[in-house]
């Protein structure tokens, strides 16, 4: 398959299944180059791992996943370090190495694949850390930074060796509000400034639609629905409403599949 | 009850072949971290046998200790209670030396090794490093595999020599055993045969209960019960495993 010049990534038609469960049946997504895309949808939609997937840390049961018109699927070892090196990635946790300080874990990408002397690694790592309002915690240990402190240091390091696309699974989870905030304006000016395309997963609405261009909505396994953050609050369909409303009544259920609540409490079993 | 037999046999072959996969990867991948990565192992030969030598040089000495009040009282039957020395010596390099270090390896190293590796899995730590294009197995496991590796024969040694200090403490300075009798009849009992069998058991010992450390953090479910489960299999594993070796090594050396 070629790769149009404006598509950085191509999902088709990709299934995958977790312990006899399906996850995607037939997802269909394309990533724009230079974009800001968020990647939407209920709990255990499957959003990280649909990262995973393109990251190839999971293989898909059937579909395929192109980067620059290049099948994931067939590169080996190899290859896919080589292209990983050109994405940049922001864990749900922030997955920051603890036996290693602030500083370092910045630092452990280039001092990984670069030659560059300390001195420049130092300006370098310290330009991202002040980007991020961290630059006073360098010397810290991950486990003495709170929870949005350590996202903000995996934001850096996702950051550090300036790679094509950069992918945020829900970055906005744990920061305040000014956090946020800044946060928010980075992606989105990070994105313009170097030129990058960024894959974003989250639940706020909000803030995604402050910083996205294109935003995926994922139900049941496919894409729901598809646009830009105004088109997907002008729409007439229910499930997208529900989600970008934050209803409780819609096709999507609150409940996960249970037995009758009546008669569980009252039940035979209840004795 | 067949099928589940079925699933079970299938689930311990694909666990194994795993566990060979993992094996050769780390076999292929150690010499080059031991240069490349010097560092590296230095510090995890400083987590797994720098700080491991308090409990086995307290123990090395206790058990040292035991073998010279028992071997003086057995032997002071025959009037042979100046080969206490002997025996303490003898048992010590050949057998509980390598042994119990193994044993105390497993508990205060080979748990933590698993615990640290398992909670990094958990933590995603792994995964990350997977996304900037690291390889997990190359910076994180072979540097800890070597560190025990290196690790565990000197132990050995060390338990040895506290040990026979701990049976001279009993048998000279407590028991009146002859100073010059305790050390000649060691020096013509233990053989350099003895001590290579000695060092033998402690490598192997080492590898075993290095890998199966390994093994089992970097194979943990990525849950807090998951690594609970890694570092108590670890213990038991090694142990099985080390006692299994020792006889096979023991008959080849008779």
């Amino acid at each position: 398959m070629g790769s149009s010049s404006d598509t950085i990534i191509e999902i088709r038609d990709l299934h995958y299944s977790r312990a006899h469960r399906p996850i995607f049946t037939g997802l269909n997504v394309d990533i724009r180059r230079g974009e800001v895309t968020a990647i939407m949808g209920p709990s255990g939609t499957g959003k990280t791992t649909l990262l995973r997937l393109i990251t190839r840390q999971l293989v898909p049961d059937h579909g395929h996943i192109y980067i620059d018109g290049v099948d994931i699927g067939q590169l080996n070892q190899e290859e896919l370090y080589a292209l990983r090196r050109r994405f940049g990635m922001l864990f749900q946790n922030g997955a920051l190495l603890t036996d290693i300080s602030v500083f370092e874990n910045v630092a452990f990408p280039l001092r990984e694949h670069t030659n560059l002397s300390n001195r420049l690694i130092r300006h370098v790592v310290l330009t991202k850390l002040h980007a991020v309002g961290l630059r006073g915690a360098a010397d810290m240990m991950p486990q003495e930074l709170s929870g949005g402190m350590a996202r903000r240091v995996a934001l850096a390091r996702a950051m550090v060796t300036d790679p094509d696309i950069l992918i945020y699974d829900e970055p906005f989870v744990g920061l305040d509000p000014i956090s946020m905030g800044v946060i928010v304006r980075l992606v989105r000016k990070m994105n313009d400034a170097l030129g990058i395309s960024s894959i974003l997963v989250s639940h706020d609405v909000q803030e995604i639609s402050t910083v996205s261009d294109c935003s995926y909505l994922i139900s049941d396994g496919k894409v729901a629905a598809k646009g830009s953050p105004q088109e997907l609050s002008n729409t007439t369909s229910d499930l997208v409403k529900q989600f970008m409303y934050g209803m409780a009544d819609g096709p999507v259920a609150f409940h996960f599949d249970a037995p009758d609540y009546a008669e569980q409490l009252l039940g035979r079993d209840a004795e | 009850m067949f099928r589940d037999l079925y699933y079970n046999l299938i689930d311990f072959l694909q666990d194994f072949g795993a566990f060979v996969l993992f094996s050769l990867r780390l076999i292929m991948y150690s010499p080059k971290t031991l240069v490349k990565r010097f560092g590296l192992v230095a510090a995890q030969v400083h987590n797994a046998g720098a700080l491991s030598l308090v409990i086995i040089m307290v123990c090395g000495f206790f058990v040292g200790a035991v073998l010279g009040l028992q071997g003086f009282s057995n032997l002071q039957r025959f009037n042979a209670e100046d080969s206490t020395g002997a025996v303490a010596a003898l048992a010590l390099v050949k057998e509980l030396g390598p042994v119990i270090t193994a044993l105390l390896f497993a508990g205060r190293a080979g748990t933590a090794l698993a615990s640290e590796i398992g909670l990094m899995k958990a933590t995603d730590q792994l995964s990350a490093m997977e996304m900037m294009a690291v390889n997990p197995i190359r910076r994180v496991v072979v540097p800890r595999f070597l560190g025990g590796v290196i690790s565990m024969p000197l132990l050995a040694a060390v338990f040895s020599c506290v040990g026979i200090l701990g049976a001279h403490v009993v048998g000279v300075g407590l028991l009146g055993i002859d100073e010059g009798s305790f050390w000649q009849q060691m020096q013509q009992a233990v053989t350099d045969e003895d001590i290579r069998e000695g060092i033998v058991k402690s490598i192997v010992f080492g590898v075993a209960a290095s890998l199966l450390a390994v093994w089992e953090g970097y194979s943990a479910i990525p849950t807090a019960e998951g690594v609970g489960r890694a570092t108590t299999r670890t213990v038991v594993l090694t142990a099985i495993t080390v006692l299994i070796f020792d006889f096979m090594i023991t008959a080849t050396y008779l």
